[in-house]
């Protein structure tokens, strides 16, 4: 009972300290830094809390712990409210109260708290520093706090509460909810800046983008509370409901029920994780502030759409036992996955700024979570899921440590260079140690560096898993991706840290704060130890040392125990994952590590016209503007607006108007003045006429008027007598 | 009295007011008018008198009636001329058309 409450209770912290911050303290920096904190922390320490005691119970796959309310009345039956602990939400939960700690705290730092307001600094523009003057009376310019400080920290608070709500909740319609608040936060923190064109553009992208697949994930969910008229998991999921949902079949296409469903909330995770052909948000997404890009896009909004197709497994992979066919829904899936991961490594390997490739490696390593699934390696996409957020948290925070020592640099100098531009950079290990060292466990963990990483323990799992599926062209993708994935990172960190400072500002960096180093070690000690939760029986020598537990403690979601079935004893797989792992960080070092300032990239030589056509995303904005953005400007200016709103519809109007004046002024100049008046005027005319004529007989002479009367007398008198008479 | 046909009398008492009617329409001078209503007014007696005497000689209701009227004749007379004569101390004429005040 105390559980159920507990869990209830987790998201609301971060939502109180959002509305305290917006309402209150707005205006006070430290206090709305405390609030969103405490809220990050409880709810931290809720979840840990639930995580011991959710792990320690027996079978929770078959019983989770279930509590839900009545929420909106629809007719005879009410939607619900509730949340549900199964094996999935624990180790999901565990990663995401980690990370949005971690972040919370390093955001103190970030927008340097304690520094003094900047010189010339808007809100809505970065701070560009303030002038100091020491004690022996020389200037510096020093890195100023940020203006809209206590703003940050309540986007962050509220979207904090709209991810654990999309996590604990125990049906489709919540987690909707937590998914666009999700949306809107990130549109808030991505145009964050909002002084900047280019942030602002970003923000409505991301916006746009994520919502045609949100409106697929719609249809999808209205579909699914049609046919089986419940949205809580415990009742979709059930034998009963699966069996619906497989034997009938959808208007589309021929596809089952089930195929239709899983293809819709599939396409609601190609927009919320920016896969292939909707990742053009995440790039532009690098303008938010560094902590955004790690909250937002790597450790909890992208892993929510994976989250979502993990979730929903059973759906997608209804019909479906290992070793036959994959289903529709799956099929399409592990193309796209595979694709996608091959295709984002490409374009990373042309980037020069240092988030941009960390958010094509973002999108690369989604495809992979989605590309094992789409396999069938529920797992092992679980598993990814889990490691990835750690050390891709890792990476951005680590790369935004790196921009402020750069910033400092800068500052210092006064040069006037892009601090994000890796080829400004070099020689930072020497500089800023701690950032170094743990960045490149990141990085090693993002290349699959062996054994002492999570990101080799999970990505052997998935290239294990597509291996002995059989399915080849996943696995030689998902193989090349990985070569691809090692060498650009080992691009990255030699251009950043090794080799010699390429620029001033650069031999001016110097090592944050520690509110920023202290959650890049904790990050770090994760990115090496989750992986050894998961390790698999059938590795040599280390396999059968440490349970692996992960497998089963998730893979007992899937009824027939999918996760463990699937691992083979061969080992290609592991051998493939080895060499492409550590070929590519030698390959990367090598051809990197002796670039000098102003020199080309060495792979321009290398490529030629392909470099140009990786480092320009393959032009996909180029074509979606010219494919997608102008028709639909056009349709909204020149259709819309001009022809039907202004000539139609107000033409319409107009002409009622015109209408009206014109029977309006006919009545007037035919009815109203020539009959109305003209009656009026004419007795007061006629009246003065008749006046005039009689005017005549008043002669004011006594003898005329006694002749008239007695004309008339005579005139009376003979009538009468003869009336009286009968004559008349 | 049998010998003189009443009618005789009428005709005569018309033929007097008729005289007088003229005088008063198409005289100029005031006094000239007051003197043809006295012919009218006298007219009007003859008349009243035939009618007594030929067929009511037996009450007397004809000759008070008669009476009556000469007398009002007599005031009458006497007011219009007194009145002419005011009316020609203001204007300095007692020629019946030029007093036309009234005009309209």
């Amino acid at each position: 009972m105390a559980t159920e409450i507990l869990i209830w209770l987790i998201p609301l912290p971060p939502l109180v300290a959002f509305f305290l911050i917006a309402l209150f303290a707005n205006r006070w920096r430290g206090l709305s830094h405390y609030l969103a904190l405490s809220g990050a922390g409880l709810s931290w320490l809720g979840s840990m809390v639930v995580f011991f005691t959710a792990i320690s119970r027996e079978e929770l796959s078959k019983n989770p712990i279930i509590s839900s309310i009545n929420w909106l009345p629809t007719a005879d039956t009410w939607l619900k409210l509730g949340v549900q602990v199964d094996p999935l939400t624990v180790v999901t939960l565990f990663f995401v109260a980690w990370t949005v700690l971690m972040i919370f705290i390093y955001s103190v730092g970030y927008h340097n708290y304690g520094q003094p307001l900047g010189d010339h600094d808007h809100p809505g523009l970065p701070p560009h520093g303030a002038h100091l003057k020491d004690e022996h009376g020389h200037e510096h310019r020093v890195p100023s706090v940020e203006p809209m400080y206590s703003r940050f920290f309540g986007f962050v608070a509220l979207f904090a509460f709209g991810m654990f709500t999309l996590v604990l909740t125990d049906n489709l319609l919540a987690l909707y909810v937590g998914w666009e608040i999700m949306g809107l936060c990130s549109y808030l923190l991505i145009g964050f800046w909002f002084g900047k064109d280019s942030a602002r553009k970003a923000a409505v992208k991301a916006f746009l983008t994520t919502r045609i697949g949100d409106m697929f994930m719609l249809i999808g969910l209205v579909s699914l509370y049609k046919i089986t008229g419940s949205l809580s998991y415990s009742q979709i999921f059930s034998e009963a409901s699966l069996q619906l949902l497989t034997s009938n079949a959808s208007p589309i296409m021929g596809l089952s029920w089930a195929g239709f469903i899983g293809l819709m909330l599939f396409i609601g995770t190609v927009g919320k994780s920016a896969q292939f052909p909707l990742h053009v948000w995440l790039p532009d997404a690098m303008e938010g502030p560094t902590p955004v890009s790690a909250m937002i896009h790597a450790a909890t909004m992208v892993s929510a759409g994976v989250y979502l197709v993990i979730r929903f497994f059973p759906i997608i992979s209804a019909g479906w036992v290992p070793g036959e066919a994959l289903t529709t829904t799956m099929t399409v899936m592990a193309f796209i996955g595979a694709f996608t991961a091959l295709f984002a490594a490409t374009i990373a390997l042309a980037q020069n700024d240092i988030k941009r490739v960390l958010a094509y490696s973002t999108i690369s390593q989604l495809g992979y979570m989605v590309a094992a699934l789409g396999v069938g390696a529920y797992g092992a996409a679980a598993f990814h899921l889990v490691t990835h957020a750690f050390f891709k948290a890792l990476l951005f925070l680590g790369s935004g440590s790196v921009i402020h020592g750069m910033e400092h640099g800068v500052l210092h100098t006064g040069e006037e260079i892009d601090p994000q531009d890796m080829y400004n950079m070099g020689g930072l290990r020497n500089k800023m140690p701690f950032t170094f060292w743990t960045f490149l466990i990141g990085g090693l963990a993002l290349a699959g560096f062996p054994l002492v990483t999570a990101g080799f323990w999970s990505k052997d799992e998935i290239l294990t898993g597509s291996f002995s599926g059989g399915f080849m062209a996943v696995f030689i993708t998902l193989a090349l991706a990985a070569l691809l994935t090692a060498f650009y990172t080992m691009r990255q960190i030699t251009l950043t840290f090794l080799g010699q400072p390429r620029t001033h500002s650069a031999e001016h960096a110097h090592e944050s704060k520690w509110t920023m180093t202290l959650p890049l070690v904790i990050l770090s000690v994760f990115a090496v130890s989750v992986g050894w939760a998961g390790i698999p029986k059938a590795f040599p020598v280390l396999g059968g040392l440490i349970p692996p537990w992960f497998e089963e403690f998730v893979g007992s979601m899937i009824e027939s125990g999918h996760g463990e079935e699937v691992i083979s004893h061969s080992l290609v797989p592991l051998a493939t994952s080895l060499v492409v792992s550590l070929g590519g960080l030698t390959l990367g070092w090598l051809v990197y590590s002796k670039v000098k300032s102003g020199q080309p990239d060495p792979l321009q030589k290398a490529l030629g016209k392909i470099y140009s056509v990786l480092k320009n995303k393959y032009y996909f904005d180029e074509l979606y503007q010219f494919l997608i953005i102008k028709p639909a400007f056009w349709l909204a200016t020149s259709f819309t607006s001009e022809w039907l709103d202004r000539s139609i519809i107000d033409g319409i109007l107009h002409s009622f108007g015109r209408f009206g004046l014109w029977v309006g002024r006919g009545l007037r100049n035919w009815f109203d003045i020539p009959v109305v008046n003209k009656t009026g005027d004419s007795l007061a005319e006629g009246t003065r006429g008749l006046g005039s004529v009689l005017r005549v007989i008043q002669t004011g002479r006594v003898q005329q008027y006694m002749v008239i009367a007695i004309a008339i007398l005579v005139l009376f008198g003979t009538i009468f007598f003869l009336f009286s008479s009968g004559l008349l | 009295m049998n010998s003189i046909p009443m009618s005789w009398y009428l005709v005569f008492s018309i033929g007097l007011f008729c005289i007088g009617l003229f005088g008063v329409l198409a005289r100029k001078n005031a006094v000239a008018i007051i003197m043809g209503l006295e012919l009218m007014l006298n007219a009007v007696n003859v008349n009243l008198l035939a009618f007594w005497s030929y067929l009511y000689a037996d009450g007397m209701s004809g000759l008070v009636f008669v009476t009556i009227v000469f007398a009002v004749a007599a005031a009458e007379s006497a007011v219009g001329l007194a009145l002419i004569i005011s009316a020609y101390r203001r204007r300095n004429t007692v020629i019946a058309e030029d007093m036309n005040v009234l005009k309209g």
